[in-house]
């Protein structure tokens, strides 16, 4: 029996478990693919905005502010790459610098710190490749760039090094009332029984909520695409860089990744169910709609296009409440941007909700720190250090972006061991530059392969059924 | 301090080596990140390299192997498992391995460190995003050094050299290759390779394709293929579908110059490689570069050849001091891409200086003429056929150049019929 059960592994269901690791409580997660931040956490802006843009008195408003500065703390406490690179929200007409007003007066009911309003040369100032027909522009000093992936991962890792189960693989299929009050939920694993549920599950938020109440709120997956650019693009913006939220809707971004990449992205598109391909029409939107911004971004660097889904709810903004219909039910829903920026916020308040329904105690041992290993960042002598504790630091696996052998293997000892070759670049960033893993994808697989006892057939690219080999050679193949 | 450090020990560093061992430099250092020697040369195991070098067919191991077994009659020392990781102006090289991380330094710097495949990114492939897309390179090393097929019915992309040695091998493994598609209205491989890997096995080319759509999750089950016009635009209802299981990549390699830029190489924008003297060296004095980091060779013999190049020059460098004030830079016109060497030291220590060079386009009977600034002709080539697929080579005798001055230009002209 636990005491809460969260369905889902993204970020918000990923922030709640790191502040209910810290009570004495029994805490599972259920996660319906084979590793947490699978889903909309993996692909989005990752951008941590400052929060000027949603309405004031929205819980939008509310949770950005307070979860862009828990955030910062984060990153610190917990080691993930956070850049705190600061935004503009650029104006290409004087209607548009109007706009730029209404926002920087909603920033400030909101609470955001360090905005400023700039002209055209104070913008071309200090982000000189702005386009020349931008007229304006709205700074805001708080807004950063993290890695959400990592960010996730870190919430996540906490909570588990701290009691928390993780149940990957197993998508619920059911959940029940029983005469007791408490939960049973089933997956497509198993059963587990709990006193209170979190609802964390992105974009089927909705469907879980329906197994068992009414019909409250609808999720629609918003698509958005994008292109990921080598690092040789990376000082075509130093800051995230926003166009004015229009007709054409709230544009396209072009910002730096705390990785040291460009990315550029995203469009809006309504699509059905998990639809994550990219297409050749919104590609050409993106990149000419970001030709506004910033002139000269070089298209020949791309490195990786991909899609996002927003979970964006029919109320037009988060949802963070107990269930009207079912008690001791927890909805954490509609959870489109700026989710990511509001994460920590909606995370304790949900395990506030969690303690008014029971006062568990605090533990006494709680382990709030985590640290990684970024063989790059040493110094020459800390490289020498850790080389000879372990002569795997000194073999590097992915050469674009220096990952050694000896942090892959690593993260089969962590928390949360990888599972699949995308699993790994998650932790380490192997395969995450200009080769894509066009080098070091087989050495990772063969990692994966003595570090999981797996055949080669068995290696997954990222979730199941990515297999990435199909047969071993000189066996023979039945009609093909 | 080493007398020469070579980076890389593919075809160029290899034969890099043995050339400065020969020409009597006594300290030099190979390095290479993998663990054995041979770069991409260990998972090419089918023939056709040697034919020029050794007057006889080897397989890419064998090849390395000829290199491999001069090396042990040496000097010179080796380091595998090492990646280089930095390169300064001042010859000082950064290097980390399972003993240690340590900056070591060389009077003179050969850079072989090759190239790398373009990725699906690099052409902005839409569609479905699970597994199944892969270089062909990538195909190629689980296929030879892992012993696994990345798949069953295969679409290739790109009628480069790669994906056609695969079309064949994965043909041979029992895979059905259904078709190679190429955007270019030529073939981007060497005719043999055209011939031996695709003919053979009626294997169907669909020259000015591209695709358009890859479907499929969690692996993929169909590619959409679309006819393009003259400006490698997809035709509207010229889409064939294919269902398949895996697309193989063979668009394009990239040389690998992250550490050339950390030395403060000046780059060809053209070749993506450093740009070069008639010797092989870079913009940075006593740093040579030969191979596929200079430009993407079709060949590991001519590799090996121009490696051969460098690494006389390096040997000379550290040996005595150049006497070379005058210089002549190449230029290109019409349909010439670029050139290797782009500059030129008079007075020339060679009797001849090789030029190669590609074209964007097909040329039936030609010729390749070097024109000096006036215009006039210096030197002129006759070809029967030039395609972008094979790199074109000319000798241009040193003789000729000594009066000429700033620059010469290569060209390609039709012969009148």
């Amino acid at each position: 029996m636990y005491d809460v059960i969260i369905i889902g592994g993204g970020i918000v269901g990923s922030a709640t478990a790191y502040y209910l690791s810290q009570y004495d409580l029994k805490l599972v997660m259920l996660e319906a693919f084979n590793d947490v931040a699978n889903g909309t956490t993996k692909a989005n802006s990752a951008v941590i905005h400052a929060g000027y843009d949603p309405k004031p008195g929205s819980l939008m408003a509310k949770y950005n502010v307070e979860g862009s500065r828990l955030t910062r703390e984060l990153a610190k406490k917990l080691d993930f790459p956070y850049v705190n690179d600061g935004s503009l929200v650029l104006a290409f007409s004087e209607a548009e610098v109007e706009t730029l007003k209404e926002l920087y007066q909603r920033g400030l009911a909101n609470g955001v710190e360090d905005m400023k309003l700039l002209n055209y040369e104070e913008t071309k100032a200090i982000e000189p490749a702005i386009s020349d027909n931008v007229h304006g522009a709205l700074y805001a000093g708080t807004s950063a760039v993290v890695s959400p992936w990592e960010y996730c991962l870190a919430l996540a890792e906490t909570a588990v090094r701290n009691g928390m189960e993780l149940k990957l693989n197993n998508e619920v299929t059911a959940i029940r009332k029983n005469e007791d009050e408490t939960f049973t939920v089933t997956t497509v694993k198993g059963e587990y029984q709990g006193r209170y549920i979190i609802n964390a599950a992105g974009i089927y938020a909705d469907k879980v909520h329906e197994m068992i109440g009414e019909k409250e709120f609808t999720i629609t997956p918003v698509r958005g695409q994008y292109f990921l650019l080598d690092k040789s693009q990376f000082t075509k913006a130093h800051h995230t860089l926003f166009q004015c939220p229009s007709e054409r809707g709230k544009g396209v971004a072009v910002t730096p990744t705390v990785h040291g990449n460009l990315l550029v992205g995203p469009d809006a598109t309504r699509v059905d169910d998990e639809d994550l391909n990219t297409t050749a029409d919104i590609l050409a939107y993106v990149k000419e709609t970001a030709a506004l911004s910033v002139q000269g971004i070089d298209y020949r660097e791309n490195i990786r296009n991909f899609s996002g889904l927003r979970a964006r709810s029919d109320r037009g903004d988060f949802i963070i409440e107990e269930s009207r219909s079912v008690p001791n039910f927890f909805n954490l829903a509609g959870m489109a941007s700026p989710a990511l920026s509001s994460a920590a916020a909606i995370g304790l308040t949900a395990k506030d909700w969690v303690l008014s329904k029971q006062a568990y105690p605090k533990k006494e041992h709680y382990v709030d720190s985590r640290r990684k290993i970024r063989f790059k960042k040493l110094t020459d002598e800390e490289k020498n250090e850790l080389i000879k504790k372990d002569p795997a630091y000194g073999r590097i696996i992915c050469r674009c972006e220096t990952i050694t052998e000896g942090e892959i293997r690593e993260t089969f000892r962590g928390p949360i061991p990888p599972q699949s070759i995308d699993a790994v670049k998650r932790r380490t960033n192997a395969g995450m530059g200009r080769c894509q893993g066009g080098f070091c994808g087989e050495r990772v697989a063969n990692i994966l392969k003595q570090e999981l006892g797996l055949d080669y057939t068995e290696i997954l690219q990222d979730r199941e059924g990515t297999v990435i080999l199909e047969k071993k050679a000189k066996e023979d193949y039945e009609n093909v | 301090m080493y007398d020469l450090i070579i980076i890389g020990a593919g075809p160029a560093g290899l034969s890099a080596a043995v050339t400065a061992y020969e020409a009597g430099l006594e300290k030099i250092l190979l390095i290479e990140r993998d663990s054995e020697l041979g770069g991409i040369l260990n998972q090419c195991i089918h023939n056709g390299f040697g034919l020029h070098l050794f007057k006889e067919e080897l397989t890419g191991p064998e090849f390395a192997g000829r290199f491999i077994e001069k090396l042990r009659d040496t000097n010179v020392e080796v380091m595998s498992d090492t990646m280089v990781l930095d390169i300064s102006e001042d010859h000082t090289v950064s290097l980390v391995n399972s003993s240690g991380y340590q900056h070591i330094k060389g009077k003179a710097i050969i850079l072989a460190m090759g190239c790398r495949e373009r990725t699906r990114g690099a052409i902005a492939i839409p569609g479905s995003r699970g597994s199944g897309v892969y270089t062909a390179g990538t195909a190629q090393r689980y296929m030879n050094m892992d012993g696994y097929l990345v798949g069953k019915r295969i679409v290739i992309l790109g009628s480069g050299d790669i994906g056609l040695i695969m079309a064949r091998r994965m043909t041979l493994e029992g895979a059905k290759v259904l078709a190679c598609v190429e955007i270019n209205p030529y073939s981007s491989g060497l005719q043999r390779n055209i011939k031996q890997c695709l003919e053979d096995f009626d294997i169907p080319l669909y020259l000015s394709h591209t695709i358009t759509d890859i479907r499929g999750y969690p692996r993929v089950n169909q590619v959409v293929v679309s006819k393009v016009d003259e400006k490698f635009r997809p035709i509207a209802r010229s889409e064939m579908v294919f269902d398949c299981d895996t697309v193989l990549l063979s668009i394009g390699l990239i040389p690998e110059n992250e550490l050339s830029k950390s030395a403060g190489i000046v780059l060809d924008p053209r070749t993506k490689g450093p740009r070069v003297w008639e010797n092989m060296e870079t913009s940075v004095d006593g740093i040579f570069a030969c191979g596929n980091v200079v430009q993407v060779h079709d060949l590991a013999d001519n590799v090996a050849a121009e490696a051969k190049k460098a690494a006389l020059a390096a040997a000379r460098y550290v040996q005595q001091n150049r006497q070379q004030d005058g210089e002549l830079e190449l230029k290109t016109a019409g349909n010439v891409t670029y050139t290797v060497p782009q500059h030129i030291h008079l007075p020339l220590s060679e009797k001849l200086v090789e030029v190669s060079f590609r074209t964007n386009r097909v040329f039936g009977k030609c010729a390749v003429v070097v024109a000096d600034r006036e215009g006039n002709a210096v030197c002129r080539y006759s070809r029967e056929y030039i395609t972008p697929g094979e790199l074109q080579k000319i000798s241009i005798p040193a003789k000729l150049l000594e009066d000429k001055e700033e620059y010469l230009t290569v060209k390609v002209v039709e012969e009148q019929k």
